[in-house]
């Protein structure tokens, strides 16, 4: 078992990527505040499951592609990875960005995917309900309509780079999520009348208190995937895997072994 | 040296006090704030200004553009333009710039540019730029895209002004099947086409080529920065194997002439403050959104701008008229620190700015008077 930054190369674009833990596959895809620290989540998820973590192409270290242009061309890049890094069915588990790139992947081949894990997914959205605008929040902003719990969003203010690299990580992570959410924000306006595509086990998880993703679209979401369990998380913003990274992970684990019996 | 008039045409009766309150004088300042009758009053003010800038001897007028902002009324300032060029006979037009990757068709401003060329009989100056971070949140374009949609914006006008239609244009943002301009520009092959930049190394290596050799305008920078940008442009031009001229080099500042430097500074305190503390500030989320300029330029113009984005710092004339972002002062002082800069970098273009923020009327137009007097007959 290691947590160590690995790489993946994947039709020659090369990755950062975390592994952890042994059993049934699973995938995380991360946010679009880039490739997360090890997460008490990743760990209680490996105790199960063998987990890659990898950081989306156009994030951080990974590399930038000059063909990755939009949400499409990354959806199209994880069915490669599933294809060619995996030998079953991968249970894919996605946060805000990433669960919006597993759904646009699930729309297109569900064939690879044992199940569909959604964070507070971007990608669609109910008119009149507008996202927050991360774009023109201020860190401060950012941070505070992030989570639910204020201590945690001013232990995130206080974190500083540590060096110029983590700058310029930094630079490019928001660059990556500019590509991909700013126009329309965070949103795929040809997403939604597709998503019955999706036919593998779906859960959808979200923060009853999320500042930048409604928890209201969770709603639209059930409606276009009726058989998907729906779990609200009272008192938490947009990273329940975070705040609430205990319950959250029971929940996602009790789903996963719900889907494998 | 080539002297430029140039307006914002900001609007000055903003409740600065209540504006204040909110995240910036663009994007978010609610168009309640603008009152269209207070409006007309402004545009009917600074157009005369501009008219009147021929009379004094300017060689060019410029205008702007800029979107949904107390900053500048001109969100279409080809609209301006065409009413200038039916108030002039023989002064130059200059539109600095249309904002080109903030349109979905850039023919359209192929064909604007190519009708006051026309109607103008061939006045026109034709800027190029790609619109100031805040229009990236107006207009919703992707800002991770910008440079790629100016580029080939640029390359779409420039084919349209000077190959026979129709042809097709194929790129990567814009395809247009038929493309065949009518009418075609006056000016051969094409109007003068300067770029103002906050100053990037991408677009200064990009004007300077040896096929544009484009005029490059330094805008809004302390004097170190002209410098830097000017001798960038001159050391690019170099690599490409040629010597720059200063005809391909301007600066674009606020500058203020009454008969005394104490006087200059009292006259000019009020507008020039309101300017870069009201009407200019933005936090730098707006100001540079991300692909805006590449990582490494972005982390540059923190250092190197402080009168942008300076948020919410609140900046003194007296430290702007230090570091020579603005230029402010007796005639002999204005002189002096114009040619300073010249001495520096050999500029020849200066596009003054010479009403600012809430600058009245007549003190804009004795600014005006007293520059074309007593400032450019020494400069030329």
């Amino acid at each position: 078992m290691t947590e160590e930054a690995d790489r993946l190369v994947t039709r020659g674009v090369s990755v950062r990527v975390r592994y952890a833990g042994a059993g049934p596959p699973a995938l995380f895809l991360h946010g679009a505040r880039g490739w997360p620290a090890w997460l008490p989540f990743f760990a209680r998820l490996s105790q199960h499951y063998a987990l890659t973590v990898p950081e989306h192409p156009g994030f951080g270290g990974s590399n930038d592609p000059p063909w990755l242009r939009d949400i499409a061309d990354l959806a199209m890049y994880y069915l490669d990875v599933l294809d060619q890094n995996f030998s079953a069915p991968v249970h894919v588990i996605g946060h805000s960005l990433g669960g919006w790139t597993a759904a646009e992947a699930a729309v297109r081949n569900s064939g690879r995917i044992a199940s569909l894990t959604l964070i507070a997914p971007a990608g669609i959205r109910i008119k009149g309900i507008p996202p927050g605008d991360n774009f023109i929040w201020s860190p401060e902003e950012a941070a505070r309509a992030t989570f639910y719990d204020q201590s945690l969003a001013e232990a995130r203010l206080k974190e500083t780079p540590a060096s110029e690299a983590d700058v310029d990580i930094e630079l490019q992570n928001k660059l990556a999520a500019v590509k991909f959410g700013w126009a329309p924000r965070w949103l795929n306006p040809n997403l939604e009348k597709w998503l019955h595509r999706i036919t593998v086990p779906a859960q959808i998880i979200w923060g009853r208190e999320d500042g930048l993703l409604p928890s209201a679209y969770a709603k639209l979401w059930r409606e276009h995937l009726p058989s998907a369990k729906v779990s609200i998380i009272e008192a938490c913003g947009h990273s329940p895997h975070i705040e609430y990274a205990e319950a959250v992970g029971d929940e996602v684990l009790a789903f996963l072994a719900g889907v494998r019996a | 040296m080539k002297f430029v008039c140039f307006h914002l045409m900001p609007y000055r009766p903003l409740d600065l006090a209540a504006a204040k309150k909110y995240r910036s004088a663009w994007v978010v300042l609610p168009n309640s704030f603008y009152d269209p009758e207070k409006g007309a009053a402004e545009y009917d003010s600074y157009l005369d200004q501009l008219v009147y800038a021929e009379q004094l001897g300017f060689d060019a007028i410029g205008v702007n553009e800029h979107h949904q902002t107390a900053y500048g009324l001109m969100p279409a300032p080809n609209l301006i333009a065409s009413a200038l060029i039916q108030r002039t006979k023989t002064v130059q037009i200059a539109v600095l710039g249309r904002a080109l990757p903030l349109v979905n068709n850039p023919i359209n401003i192929a064909e604007e540019f190519a009708m006051l060329d026309v109607l103008s009989k061939g006045r026109l100056i034709a800027g190029f730029v790609r619109g100031i971070g805040a229009e990236y949140h107006s207009t919703g374009v992707n800002p991770a895209f910008s440079h790629e949609r100016f580029h080939e914006a640029h390359d779409l006008i420039v084919k349209a002004w000077t190959t026979p239609g129709p042809f097709e244009f194929e790129g990567d943002h814009f395809r247009l099947r038929y493309v065949n301009l009518w009418p075609r520009p006056y000016q051969k092959p094409h109007p003068p086409v300067w770029i103002p930049s906050m100053g990037s190394r991408e677009t200064v290596v990009w004007a300077s080529a040896p096929d544009r050799k484009y005029p490059f305008m330094v805008t809004f920078s302390p004097e170190s920065a002209v410098v830097r940008y000017h001798n960038m442009y001159r050391e690019a031009a170099q690599a490409h194997g040629y010597a720059a001229s200063g005809s391909q080099l301007g600066w674009a500042a606020p500058i203020y002439v009454a008969e005394t430097d104490e006087r200059a500074r009292q006259d000019a305190e009020a507008g020039i403050e309101s300017l870069f503390n009201n009407f200019l500030p933005m936090p730098y989320e707006m100001l540079l959104p991300p692909g805006y300029t590449s990582n490494a330029s972005m982390k540059a113009t923190m250092k190197l701008r402080p009168a942008l984005g300076a948020w919410p710092r609140q900046q003194t004339i007296d430290e702007l008229i230090a570091n020579g972002t603005i230029v402010v002062g007796s005639p002999a002082s204005v002189r002096e620190r114009i040619e300073r800069v010249r001495e520096q970098t050999g500029f020849d273009i200066l596009i003054a700015l010479l009403q600012f923020g809430l600058l009245p009327d007549h003190l804009a137009r004795r600014n005006m008077e007293l520059f074309a007097e007593k400032v450019m007959p020494k400069l030329r």
